[in-house]
This record gives structure tokens, C-alpha cells and sequence, in this order.
């Protein structure tokens, strides 16, 4: 099915399922354990024997030596795999670094060996009697020192690397209020809780791999394109993901490890990555070093505003996109935005949640907050004053939808704004400093074809098949909920398939475009489906009714079963987007609002209160939709208060890399947090006038939080995370 | 992790008489035992399993103190009505450790036991002279924020993690043990744990195969018992700093700091000035402080904390 | 194990965790870290909540373990797996059976008076409160953030008559 028009009035609209807070309909299986996640699929294929992996203990350089010998002869060895022996490997389209390194050392952990055993117990014993010598080798690793010879990347995702409309330096020049301020983010690990794994079987020349995994049908392609085969021979399984948030988009050293293990082994190997090696041998977010002008008139409008952006990654990577919200979220004439990259070793960074955004909202967001003060005006005032109904770089283009300003006014009414003393450092209670934050949330809402089966039953039921998955987002939910809206049946009618590289190729997760994209594919299987049915059943009018397992036109009513007495009715099709969003700008929108208090005396800072209020298109499942959101809000408290990858810049790697050097928020962190959606639904994005949530949530909440510290106790802190210690010398003195 | 061979012992005697066997040790909660066999920071060759040795009682002392068996599980020790009630500083500060789950499993002895979280310990690629004497500290130099600000050496900055040996340094309480020999003794807490100097990897005053059998907590000293604890995240994260004090309504008292240092850290002279305020008390303790650019921050925070502390007892 | 007894023969260097996800099959029980900084491996072992994979299993003979298998099943949810289906109290679903587990110990612990850090008072009894579940349940990290929901959950369980 095409989208290049706007949608009209469909089956979608009766909100009959589609709308309703609908509990998750693989909700008993995950709280009961039942569930199978990729580790834990005893039921699939027999004799599975266990891989461990080593990582490389060196940033860069080259193995100088291996010596095999002693782990080979150890209890229960089966195999070791490195480089040496593994044969010819390619590397994925989407992987910048190997994931089996040798000779050559790109990163730290970059995996350098599998050791395959009868048991766990004997694989970890032995892959400790691995031997390896290294040349170290010179590697840089520092950001900051890196910046000057940072170039200018080329376009990926996410646009290109510099963008200009106007006279930013002139206009910047000529402004009465400016400001111009350096900010500093740090890199991040997305930590999910389920470790990359993968159980790998070969029968023939046909490779089986159990994983865990965002995106099929890209890694299916990169396992193969890893491996040197076609990608029909890989059959690739991820019905449940224990978290990805960007870090399972991509192959991982876990699925070729295991194959080649289950290939060297000749027999099924699975494979986990231990915690402590996750954050170094897979990928994160990188950090940046960002720089924010902005030049306002006296009236609060802004003139002139420049965004730039440095980051790093290993030779071949690319950018984190810091920029890009500030190409759309303000209006003002002159303005320019640049990213830059650097060269830098350290391990592979890569997209996790809100990319871009995420960590350019951070800065963006302090300085709005910044300038409004300078200006004397209400922070949300001062955004309010500056919003655009199109886009700035290029006015021809409006927004489908825009309701930042209804966000911001909302949010700010339910939240109690008005009680905040714009002056800081002045409210307080007992031993705490109080203070109330503000910002704006933007994400782009994205289009990519995405397509599904349906097939009807005898009995009525209806399956769904595609390849996407549900990384916890309730993916499994909304598409029955779609299934059963278009089809006219009770959800408890409505079977899903997901995470199969058998089934039509899907969006994937990622990019917040999941839920919207992945729908619309069901959406356009059922209208086919429909279709079928229709004449199946010998109706000949397009003005049919689905609903209550009858199909109806007019006086005439049968049961939508009798379809398929005959044998199963199945339909395939995809969802494939014009230019909409060519013509059209299509983003959500929120607005953040958040009570911290700050310890008087230790500067500890804790969350007190949380709102979101988001206008992100029809949200097809508000209970499963808020879980994002909310979730969303913890990772950004997260990334506000105490997320960084600590480097060692002499030995040029991530030194905090396990759960308890990586700290991120536990229950005594997060307050109760609410959540509004503004009722809306947009047309242009789909079929299915939704948009993408799962990663609004995220974007900006860091800068309100940093702005409440600041409205608390005065201090301005422009580099994340913002720990107390970076406060503690500036705190009022107590007795 | 190596293999080992594994026994149950069943009296402290037996226990200890096991221990002889060269790679052997002791096991009782193993929450962090196991934590660094699974990486080979630790490789026993023989583990002697002692939590049949009925060491899991909390008994009153002739002194009017309590004698509380090695075992006693944290969560066990912290909700101990007695202990709630005389040595508010103890419960609390157990409390503030770790999560339930490791509470549940964690001993008393094996709290004092505890090896440091240094990242670079528990990173066996890099080099460190507590985990392997001689190949270097990684932590001077390096990422050291966590790390302590006084009483380290050129060979080690590496914190003591625990939460409830700070309380106990508070408290003075005494360590019992017996030894392979047979014979027992009595070590002051004060004189348990040690500092790097030379000699990171030597940690506390036990020989080998010298096994704690209980701590005994002197009579209650009453007073304003408190457990500040200062750290990143809310909660299940170890101190930035933490400092345990006991107030009298005179105003004089005890402050032990944790966080700071190889060892929980006190210095009884300091504990002079304390009706002057956290000012002069930080400076004492804090006189020979060397501290990194990265944990400087420690010093005003726990002077603060102190402060903090002070002003809550008085209040 | 959850009611039945099971002979098991076993590598002295298998943690109770891998002794269930890998020798009975109970997949239920999660390994998120491996070093007890994580919580998912959260099992009840002679009635409190332990670290699974912190243990080995030969550690455990004669024990009585509780799963979350144990509590429930799919078509007979117990009141608290039931509970966090109803506030969405997980998305994922990694961390959840640890979740569930350490839930269900929590409200025993309050029960039987044990305090926690942010009890305020250590002579008095101890109340159900939202700041005690979010400190008791601090061990059990949650990435997808569904702590708000949880709470939610194990709170209306707390104040269900029993």
C-alpha cells in the first residue's frame, strides 16, 4: 500500500481497540517467566554446547602472540575460535569496528577469542588459560584534546553535517541579548538488563540463530554478510528482547561468535556476553562537546541561533546527530548548526535512544533556559514566544501537527509552575534546596516500509506475522489491537508473530518509528485481507462493516469465519511512504516538568516530582504508551544526574564497565511520574495518524532537571551528568 | 573460575583446621567471594563451607555488650531489636549497604571482609598491586573519583567498601577469631583492617586460615547514634563518603568516616574537637589528606556531611 | 524447587542461578549481571529473597526455593504477577520475574518488622509506604524504567486485605 496522501476517514478512526489501555497481551508470560528470551531456548535444538568470550585487553595495537595450548587441553573444551582460524570474515553494513579482532585491535574487549566447552563452568575456566601477547599500540582518546582535528563527517543519518539559512554571524553580532555557552555530555551505555546472547545451529549449510535483537532483517544480512554466505541461508529468531534502546539494533560479536563456534564445534553453541564486558565490546553513546549561541531581541524573540556539535568514534563511524533539533525546535531568520568528528579509539559509539536529540536537547535546553533568564521572561514564556509552525530552515515546509505550546501551557498548569520563584536559590524545605525546571521535548517522527501477513483462520482467529519485534515497547499489543480494530474480531482473537526472518520484513525497533510504521504494515495486510474476505464472501460493495465477527453491507451479515472454510485466507503487504514527509515536517512534541531538592549540606540531588505532557499523534495504546514515556523520563534522569562512561584516557577505555560502576536509576530514584497526551491525531504521518513515543520521553527531561538544579540552588552546571560534586564548592554555607 | 574442592565444616575448630590446605578459603555468604571467582580476582583451590557452624546468634555479653556470631546475616544484625535500640549507628548503617537480596545473604564477617570496588582491582587486565604486588596502581593516574583521599600510598588508593565496619569503628568493637592452631584472640577493630602502604594486598590483621568467629560490641555508649551516607544515586551504590557518629548531649563524641580511606576512618584526637564543629574535626582527620583532581571534592563533602551530622544531633 | 524435590549432580562452581536456568530449565529466574548489581536473578530461598546468581548451588542442598515459576503460571497468575500486568509494571520484562519476586519478600519483610534505610524511626513498627517499596525495591534495576508503575503494583497488593 502507498501513503503519499493524507489519510481519510478508515477503520482505524472507530477506536473501538485501537485507544483503549489495553493490557499486554504477552503480560502473563513475562511475569510468570515463561517468556523466552534468546539464552534461554533449551526448546529449539538439542546438545547445546557453551562460548565464552574473551575481549582484548588493549585499546589498540596488534595480538602479538596467542597461545592456545593449555585452554585447548582444559576440561571440557570442544573449540577455540579466533581470528586465526575462523577463515575469511566480512564485516556488517551496519558494524564501523570487527567483532572478531585480530591481528589488529580497534578497541578495548573487542572480542579476540571464543572458547566453546561442554559446560559454562568449563568454558570460563578455560578461557582463562588463554594466553595472548599484545603490541600495544597508540590510540587517542580523549574528545577534548581531539577537537581541533575533528573534520566535518560525512551525511548518515540524520541529515548533513552543516546547515545554514541567513546571517547567523551577523545577526548574532547585532543582537541585544546574547548568549554563547559550551556544553559537555558524557558517553552513555544503554545497560539493558538482557545481555546480548545467541544460540547458534547449523543443519547443512543453513545457519539457525536464536538472538536478541532489534532490527531482523538488517542483521540477518550483516550475519551473513559476516559470515560470507547468502543471506537465505540464515534463519534468524527474536521473539523477546530483554531491552535494546538501540544497543541490539545492530549484529553483535555474541551471534557471529556463536555461529562460528557452532561451525568449529559442530554442534549448537550459545553464547552470552558477560556484563562487565558489554560496555566496552559493544556500542554507546558517544559523547560530545557542544557549543550554543543564541542572540534575542529585547522583545524575547530570537534572532540568531547557532548550534555546533563535536564528537568521536573509531575511523569509519559517524557522528552523534546533536544538532538536528535545533535545525526545527525555534524559529528566528539566521542560524547555522555543524557537527564534527574526531577520530577517536575508544569502543564503537552508535545510536542509543533518541540519538541525536537526546544529548543535543541536554544543551539546547539549558541554554533556552540560560537566555530567558537573561531576558527577564518566564523559561516557558521565552519558548512559547518562539515557537514555528514550520520549518525554519525552510518556511514552505509546515509541521503536520505542532503543539508544543499547548504542551508547555498545559504542563505548566497541572505541574503548579507559577509557584516557582523565577529567582534562585530560594525556596526551601528542612535541608532542602527546591527548585522546579522546565523544557521543551522533540523527536522526528519517521517513515520507513514496513510490512506484515495476516491470516484467517476457520475459526476466526486472526495471525499476524512480521518481522518486527517488541523490545518491551508493547509492540506485540498495539499490532493485535490493529489486527483486531481491522478485522473486526476480539483481540482475544488475534494471534501475533514476531522477530522471524521468515515473516515480510518490518520497520524493526528503533528510532521511535516502531509502533507507528510496524501498524501501518498490519493496517495495509488487513486491508488486503479485508479484500479477500469481501470477495470470498461475495460481497461486491466496498461499504463493508467489520465488527463483532460479522462482516456486514447493508442487510446482509456473515460471519467473518465462513471466509475461511474453505482453508486459511492470508494476505501480505506492506506500507510504503510518498513524499510526506518531504512536503511535510513531522514531529512530536512535549514538554517536561521537574521538582528536584538538593541537599543543603552534601548538594545530593534527588527528583521530587515528574510531568510529561507529549503530543506525539494518536497513541494507539495510552497504558503501554506511558510505560515508554515514563521509562524515557528515567534513562534521561539517568543521563541528568549520574550516567558516564568514565574513560582511563592513557589506557583508552571505559573503566566503570559493569552494573555497579555504571549507576543508573534504581526505584529510589524515580518519583511517581505522570504523563499527558494531548489528543491529537495526525494524517499525514499514516494510515494509523499515530507517531512515534518511545523516545520523546527522553528528549529534553535532562535539561529540566538540570534546570531545576539550577533554579534550587543558583549553581549552573553546563557539564552532564551533574553530580554534587561539581556543585559542592559553590553551595550557600550551613552551620 | 578454577576449580575447587568443597567441604562443610561443622565446628569453628574443624573449620579453621581445614584452612591449613595451601588455596584454601573460607565461604559463608559468598556475595562477594563469588563476585570475584567468576572473574579469577580470587581462585581458591578448596572452599570450606562455614555456614553450619551455628556462629548465627546475637547473645548479650557479661560487659553488657552484645557478642554477634560471625554469621549473622546484615539484614539479621540491623533488625536485632537490642541493636536497634543501643547502636543505632550499627542498624543504619547496615541498612545503608548494598540491597535486601544481598543483605539477606551478606555476614558480618564477611562485611569486614570485604575487598575494595576499585574498578581497576576488579579489571584483570589492568594493572594492580593489590590484586598481583608489584604491577602498578592504574587508579593514580587514572579514573580515581571514587578512590581514597587520605591514608593511601604510592602503591594503592583503593577504598574499603563496607558500610558497617565504619559503625563498628564508631563503636570500637572487637573482632574474635580462632586460628588453625586452635588458639583465639581478640583483635581491636581499629587494628583489623590496615593501610596500603607497601603492602596493598595485605588487607587486615587475620593469618592465614585464621577464621572470625564474632564481633562484640562493647556496652552501649547511648548518645546520638548516626549514619550519614552521601552517594550518586539514592540507593544500592556505595559511599562518596559516609560518616558515622555518636553524639552526647555534651556534645563531645565519636566520627569515623567512611569512603575515604583503605580503612574506615577515625582518629580519636580529632574526636576533641568536635563540640567546635566539623571544620576543626575535618581538619584534624583530614590533616595529611592527598587527594587526586578527581576526589578533592571528598574533602569539602565530608566536611559537610560531618557538619550535617552535628547539627542533626543537636537537633 | 517450588514445591518438588529435585537430585541434582553438579559442578561445584554452578551458581544457584545457573543450576536453575541451565540444569532444571527454569528459565524464569534472569541473569542480568552475573554479580549481584543488578537483581534480576532474584529468587526466595527458605522464605527471603536472595541473590541467585551470587550462590552456588551446592550451597543449597535442602533448601526450599522459590521461582517465579513458583508463584504463578500464565493461567493462574499470583495476585502480585497479576498486579504488575494491570499497572504495566514492566515493559521489557528482563528484569520483571526478579521484580516479582523481590516484591513478594518485601511485603513479608515489612510484615515481620524489618526496617530499611529510610525508616524513620528504628524502635517504632514499620508502615507500608511508597519511599519504603522504592528503597526495598532498589535492588532490582529496572532500565526500561517502569519503577513508577511497579510501585503502583506492589502498593495495591500491600493494601489488599489479606
Amino acid at each position: 500500500m502507498k501513503f503519499d496522501k493524507p489519510a481519510g476517514p478508515n477503520p482505524i478512526d472507530q477506536l473501538k481497540v485501537i485507544g483503549k489501555p489495553t493490557d499486554r497481551i504477552d503480560g502473563r508470560y513475562k511475569t510468570t517467566g515463561r517468556a523466552p528470551y534468546a539464552y534461554e531456548r533449551h526448546d529449539v535444538v538439542g546438545n547445546q554446547a557453551y562460548g565464552y568470550v574473551i575481549g582484548a585487553a588493549i585499546a589498540k595495537g596488534r595480538i602479538a602472540s596467542m597461545d592456545l595450548a593449555k585452554a585447548k587441553a582444559a576440561p571440557g573444551v570442544l573449540a577455540i575460535v579466533t581470528a586465526e582460524n575462523a577463515g575469511k570474515l566480512g564485516k556488517g553494513n551496519f558494524n564501523t569496528a570487527k567483532l572478531l579482532g585480530g591481528p589488529q585491535i580497534d578497541h578495548y574487549h573487542q572480542a579476540v577469542a571464543l572458547v566453546v566447552a561442554e559446560t559454562f563452568e568449563q568454558a570460563r575456566a578455560a578461557a582463562q588459560l588463554v594466553r595472548i601477547d599484545y603490541a600495544e599500540g597508540k590510540g587517542a582518546f580523549d574528545l577534548a584534546a581531539a577537537r581541533d582535528g575533528a573534520t566535518k563527517p560525512e551525511p548518515k543519518f540524520g541529515g548533513p553535517a552543516d546547515t545554514a539559512v541567513g546571517d547567523f554571524t551577523g545577526a548574532f553580532a547585532a543582537a541585544p541579548v546574547k548568549l554563547e555557552e559550551t556544553y559537555t555530555t558524557p558517553d552513555q551505555s544503554h545497560a539493558m538488563m538482557e545481555p546480548h546472547a545467541s544460540i547458534a545451529a547449523w543443519k547443512g549449510d543453513q545457519l539457525s540463530l536464536w538472538t536478541s535483537n532489534q532490527m531482523i532483517a538488517w542483521s540477518a544480512g550483516d550475519v551473513a554478510k559476516t559470515l560470507g554466505i547468502p543471506k537465505e541461508k540464515v534463519v534468524l529468531t527474536s521473539p523477546f528482547i530483554g531491552g535494546g534502546f538501540g544497543g541490539k539494533l545492530f549484529v553483535r560479536a555474541d551471534a557471529v561468535l556463536a555461529a562460528l563456534g557452532a561451525r568449529a564445534a559442530r554442534r549448537p553453541v550459545k553464547v552470552t556476553l558477560t556484563r562487565p564486558l558489554m560496555m566496552n565490546n559493544t556500542t554507546h553513546r558517544p559523547a560530545t562537546i557542544q557549543r550554543v549561541r543564541i542572540g534575542s531581541g529585547v522583545d524575547g524573540k530570537i534572532t540568531a541561533i547557532a548550534h555546533e556539535s563535536w564528537s568521536g568514534d573509531l575511523p569509519g563511524g559517524g557522528p552523534e546527530t546533536a544538532v538536528g533539533q535545533t535545525r526545527l525546535l525555534y524559529a528566528g531568520a539566521n542560524r547555522m548548526t555543524a557537527m564534527r568528528l574526531a577520530v577517536l579509539d575508544l569502543p564503537e559509539g552508535n545510536a542509543m535512544r533518541a540519538p541525536g536529540e537526546a544529548p543535543g536537547l541536554m544543551a539546547l535546553e539549558i541554554a533556552i533556559d540560560e537566555m530567558a533568564e537573561k531576558l527577564n521572561l518566564d523559561p516557558v514564556e521565552f519558548r512559547i514566544r518562539n515557537d514555528t509552525q514550520v520549518d525554519p530552515e525552510d518556511p514552505k515546509r509546515p509541521f503536520s501537527q505542532r503543539q508544543l505550546v499547548q504542551c508547555l501551557q498545559q504542563g505548566a498548569e497541572r505541574f503548579g509552575w507559577s509557584k516557582r520563584n523565577a529567582t534562585p536559590g530560594q525556596a526551601r524545605e528542612g535541608q532542602w534546596l527546591i527548585g522546579m525546571g522546565v523544557a521543551a521535548a522533540f523527536r522526528n517522527n519517521l517513515l520507513t516500509k514496513s510490512a506484515a501477513r495476516v491470516r484467517l483462520d476457520r475459526k476466526g482467529f486472526v495471525t499476524v506475522e512480521t518481522d518486527m519485534t517488541d523490545i518491551g515497547t508493547g509492540t506485540y499489543t498495539i499490532i493485535a489491537q490493529t489486527a483486531a480494530e481491522m478485522m473486526g474480531v476480539p483481540l482475544e482473537q488475534v494471534k501475533v508473530k514476531l522477530g522471524d526472518s521468515r515473516f515480510p520484513v518490518s520497520c524493526g525497533s528503533g528510532g521511535q518509528w516502531g509502533a507507528n510504521n510496524a501498524t501501518s504494515g498490519v493496517y495495509a495486510a488487513c486491508v488486503k485481507l479485508r479484500e479477500s474476505v469481501a470477495q470470498k464472501l461475495g460481497f461486491n460493495t466496498e461499504n463493508l462493516q467489520f465488527a463483532d465477527g460479522q462482516v456486514t453491507a447493508g442487510n446482509r451479515s456473515v460471519p467473518l469465519a465462513q471466509a475461511a472454510v474453505d482453508g486459511e485466507l492470508t494476505a501480505e503487504d506492506a506500507i510504503e511512504f510518498g513524499d510526506l514527509d518531504k512536503k511535510y515536517q513531522q514531529s512530536t512534541f512535549g514538554g517536561h516538568f521537574v521538582e528536584v531538592g538538593v541537599d543543603i549540606a552534601t548538594a545530593e540531588i534527588r527528583v521530587r516530582r515528574m510531568l510529561a505532557v507529549c503530543a506525539a499523534g494518536r497513541i494507539l495504546n495510552p497504558k503501554s504508551a506511558r510505560s515508554q514515556v515514563i521509562g524515557a523520563m528515567t534513562m534521561g534522569v539517568g543521563a541528568a544526574l549520574m550516567e558516564e562512561l568514565a574513560i582511563d584516557k592513557k589506557r583508552g577505555f571505559f573503566v566503570n564497565h559493569d552494573l555497579a560502576g555504571y549507576e543508573v536509576p534504581v526505584h529510589a530514584d524515580i518519583p511517581h511520574q505522570e504523563v499527558i497526551f494531548l489528543p491529537e491525531a495526525d494524517p499525514i504521518s499514516s494510515p494509523m495518524k499515530a507517531k512515534g513515543v518511545g523516545e520523546l520521553g527522553i528528549c529534553g527531561v535532562g535539561a529540566a532537571v538540570a534546570n531545576a538544579i539550577y533554579n534550587a540552588t543558583g549553581i549552573r552546571v553546563r557539564d552532564y551528568p551533574i553530580t554534587l560534586d561539581k556543585l559542592i564548592d559553590k553551595m550557600p554555607e550551613v552551620a | 573460575m578454577k576449580a575447587f574442592t568443597y567441604e562443610r565444616a561443622r565446628t569453628p575448630a574443624e573449620a579453621a583446621a581445614a584452612a591449613r590446605v595451601e588455596g584454601a578459603k573460607f565461604i559463608a555468604g559468598g556475595t562477594n567471594l563469588l563476585d570475584l571467582m567468576k572473574l579469577q580476582i580470587e581462585a581458591p583451590a578448596h572452599l570450606i563451607d562455614i555456614n553450619g557452624l551455628g556462629l548465627d546468634t546475637i547473645e548479650e555479653t557479661e560487659e553488657g555488650g552484645l557478642r554477634v556470631g560471625a554469621l549473622v546475616r546484615n539484614t539479621d544484625l540491623a533488625a536485632d531489636q537490642r541493636v536497634r535500640r543501643d547502636y543505632g549507628v550499627l542498624s543504619r548503617a547496615l541498612l545503608a549497604g548494598a540491597s535486601g537480596q544481598l543483605r539477606n545473604k551478606a555476614t558480618t564477617a564477611g562485611n569486614l571482609l570485604q575487598r575494595t570496588r576499585c574498578p581497576y582491582f576488579y579489571d584483570t587486565n589492568q594493572p594492580c598491586n593489590k590484586r598481583e604486588p608489584g604491577s602498578g596502581c592504574s587508579a593514580l593516574g587514572g579514573f580515581s573519583r571514587q578512590h581514597a583521599v587520605v591514608g593511601g600510598s604510592d602503591a594503592c588508593i583503593a577504598t574499603h567498601p563496607s558500610d558497617m565496619a565504619v559503625a563498628m569503628r564508631a563503636l570500637d568493637v572487637t573482632v574474635e577469631t580462632v586460628r588453625p592452631d586452635g588458639k583465639t584472640r581478640s583483635i581491636p577493630i581499629a587494628d583489623f583492617h590496615k593501610l596500603p602502604g607497601d603492602t596493598p594486598h595485605i588487607e587486615t590483621a587475620l593469618e592465614r586460615g585464621e577464621l572470625i568467629t564474632a564481633v562484640i560490641l562493647p556496652k552501649p555508649v547511648g548518645g546520638k547514634q548516626i549514619y550519614r551516607k552521601v552517594r550518586d544515586r539514592a540507593s544500592y551504590a556505595f559511599a562518596l563518603v559516609s560518616v558515622a557518629a555518636i553524639v552526647q548531649p555534651d556534645g563531645t563524641g565519636r566520627v569515623a568516616v567512611g569512603g575515604v580511606a583503605h580503612k574506615p576512618w577515625r582518629i580519636e584526637a580529632a574526636e576533641a574537637d568536635l563540640p567546635k564543629g566539623a571544620k576543626s574535626v575535618a581538619a584534624a582527620l583530614f590533616a595529611d589528606a592527598r587527594p587526586t583532581e578527581q576526589n578533592q571534592f571528598k574533602l569539602t563533602l565530608a566536611e559537610r556531611s560531618i557538619g550535617a551530622v552535628l547539627a542533626e544531633a543537636k537537633g | 524447587m517450588n514445591g518438588v524435590q529435585h537430585a541434582l549432580e553438579l559442578d561445584t562452581r554452578t551458581s544457584l542461578l545457573d543450576a536453575l536456568r541451565e540444569h532444571l530449565q527454569l528459565t524464569g529466574t534472569k541473569k542480568g549481571c552475573d554479580h549481584g548489581q543488578c537483581g534480576a536473578c532474584t529468587v526466595i530461598v527458605d522464605g527471603r529473597r536472595i541473590n541467585a546468581c551470587l550462590t552456588l548451588a551446592v550451597m543449597h542442598d535442602g533448601d526450599s526455593v522459590t521461582t517465579v515459576e513458583g508463584l504463578g503460571s500464565p493461567d493462574d497468575m499470583h495476585a502480585m504477577q497479576a498486579a504488575f500486568v494491570k499497572h504495566d509494571g514492566y515493559q521489557c520484562g528482563y528484569c520483571t520475574p526478579g521484580q516479582i519476586c523481590s516484591a513478594v519478600a518485601v511485603l513479608d519483610e515489612i510484615k515481620a518488622g524489618i526496617p530499611s534505610h529510610v525508616t524513620q524511626d528504628l524502635t517504632a513498627p514499620v508502615q507500608v509506604s511508597e519511599i519504603e517499596l522504592r528503597e526495598r525495591m532498589s535492588g532490582n534495576i529496572c532500565r526500561c524504567g517502569a519503577y513508577s508503575n511497579i510501585v503502583e503494583a506492589i502498593t495495591e497488593i500491600a493494601r489488599r486485605p489479606a
